[in-house]
């Protein structure tokens, strides 16, 4: 292969994606847009929150508890050596609610109900279904797509808080029931050092800002797959992927912004 | 033909990509009458009902529906004229997610304000009659493929639609549904007094119940005419086509390089590292 034909090859794969991109920016303005019937008949995105959130309640609230319990013996390890092993309530709390609740959960929903979401908008258009709405006069992006968008967006940051809570939950178990770090001293410290706006409301933010990420990678690649079971197949992994690495990256650009200096 | 026919379609030309799918399609579809386009697979067949439904954007050429040319109307204007079109998609296209009852009631749900006892009588009319009105409480996953089928008619024709257009309505049937499916798209026809477009290439079955039928092969009409003239019909394609025979104009070997000289050429290379 000549020289020519690497730069061909490697111009063609960067318009391909710009333009792609740009079709995805495009499909997200025209969810915003027609959101209104999501919001309006606010039962349609309640049985989605039902199906996206609800139904990954179980691997959130259980992955949350063993974080939190690995968070627990290893802070103690190290702190414990520094003589600050009543700190761990403060390490347990801050690591979960500024990072591994929003990032950590946001993974885990990629995985469970973003490629759900693919799947399921894939085969509808396999299958003809949105093709059968629109002749039906229905819009497909009003009555499929932003429901699920708008669903997988508020699920997101309660996900994530519940991720933390439990995080937290799991810390006290192995800290304070196990090892047996004071009580008091580590939800006292705790209380004192977690800043409600400076460290909640940013996780929060973050988790809002994941869920937005997820859910549109995700409609985006069920709406835009190839209309074949390999198609389908191969957006599914997309999402997973795709929202994965936008999730990390996102949380450093997120981070850097939220936590410098401090 | 009536002088204010349904539908009307002229010089209708249609490319994708560059490649040619229609070329100079003109077809009139008068009211209350069952036209059918016949055609190989691949001929251009559904592309039309597409370009009918506003699905597609003719690249030149008009069809008026109504008297309204579909590709210049906007979006709100589309939808008005989809409320009155009823589409049946080749495997029913019914929304697996929802029961029979909540397929059938969709439109109903979507577009009008009726109270739900209301749309209770009209969901159990219509299903009704397609003959399932005892399958209400079924999904979609537990019904046979002539079933699904008579469900998705019954939802296409829930808002009493003026035209209805049928995708490969035969396709994949057995006799006994291939039979009930033709029957109701006659007597459906007749009974509602609507217009209706079969898409086919079953010609035994629809030309029991078709009044006048058009042949596409390769994006071009090539012969149009009432059921019996299509039966005695000297054109070569339509005679290969209507009584399914082997050879004729429509090859039955893809175009291909000499036999002699393929076999002597060098097997090409594998795809990948797969192969």
């Amino acid at each position: 292969m000549s020289a020519a034909d690497v730069l061909r090859r490697l111009g063609r794969a960067l318009t391909d994606r710009l333009w792609r991109l740009g079709f995805a920016s495009r499909f997200m303005l025209m969810t915003l847009l027609y959101s209104g019937t999501a919001l309006k008949r606010f039962q349609l995105t309640m049985r989605e929150i039902y199906f996206t959130g609800v139904l990954s309640l179980i691997i959130i609230l259980v992955s949350g508890l063993f974080v939190g319990m690995v968070l627990g013996l290893q802070g103690y390890d190290t702190l414990q050596r520094y003589g600050s092993s009543e700190a761990l309530g403060v390490l347990v709390a801050l690591s979960l609610v500024r990072e591994l609740g929003p990032v950590v959960a946001a993974l885990l929903f990629a995985s469970r109900a973003g490629s759900a979401i693919t799947a399921e908008i894939g085969l509808m258009k396999a299958t003809e279904q949105l093709s059968a709405m629109e002749m039906m006069a229905v819009n497909p992006i009003a009555r499929v797509v932003a429901p699920r968008f708008w669903a997988g967006v508020i699920s997101m940051p309660l996900l994530a808080g519940l991720f933390s809570a439990m995080g937290v939950l799991g810390g006290y178990l192995v800290g304070v029931q196990l090892i047996g770090v004071d009580e008091g001293a580590f939800w006292s410290q705790m209380q004192a050092a977690v800043d409600f706006r400076q460290d909640i409301m940013n996780g929060v933010i973050k988790s809002f800002v994941f869920g937005v990420i997820v859910s549109w990678i995700a409609v985006f690649e069920g709406y835009d797959a190839d209309p074949t079971a390999e198609g389908v197949s191969r957006a599914t992994t997309r999402t997973v992927v795709t929202s994965s690495l936008a999730i990390l990256a996102a949380d450093f650009v997120l981070t850097a912004f939220m936590f410098r200096g401090i | 033909m009536s002088p204010d026919p349904l539908v009307e379609i002229r010089d209708l030309n249609f490319a994708y990509d560059n490649r040619a799918i229609l070329t100079g399609i003109n077809m009139t579809i008068p009211r209350g009458k069952v036209v059918a386009i016949m055609g190989l697979s691949g001929c251009g067949k559904t592309t039309t009902l597409r370009l009918i439904g506003g699905q597609l954007r003719p690249t030149s050429g008009v069809v008026r529906v109504g008297g309204q040319v579909v590709h210049e109307l906007d979006e709100s204007g589309l939808y008005q004229l989809r409320r009155r079109m009823g589409m049946l998609f080749q495997f029913g296209a019914l929304f697996t997610d929802m029961s029979v009852y909540d397929n059938v009631a969709f439109q109903m749900r979507e577009h009008t304000d009726l109270p739900e006892e209301l749309i209770h009588d009209l969901v159990l009319m219509k299903l009704h009659a397609v003959g399932l009105r005892g399958a209400h409480h079924l999904m979609p996953a537990e019904l046979s493929g002539g079933m699904a089928r008579r469900v998705a008619l019954a939802r296409a024709i829930s808002l009493d639609p003026m035209l209805m257009m049928y995708d490969e309505p035969f396709a994949g049937l057995d006799p006994i549904s291939l039979s009930i499916v033709g029957e109701l798209i006659r007597k459906l026809n007749d009974a509602l007094g609507i217009s209706s477009i079969v898409v086919t290439h079953d010609v035994q079955e629809s030309l029991k119940i078709v009044d006048y039928v058009y042949f596409v092969s390769a994006g071009k009409i090539v012969a149009e005419g009432t059921a019996e003239d299509i039966k005695h019909s000297r054109e070569p394609f339509v005679h290969q086509f209507v009584w399914g025979e082997i050879d004729g104009p429509v090859n039955f070997h893809y175009p291909a390089q000499p036999y002699l000289q393929e076999l002597h050429e060098q097997p090409a290379k594998p795809n990948g590292w797969w192969s």
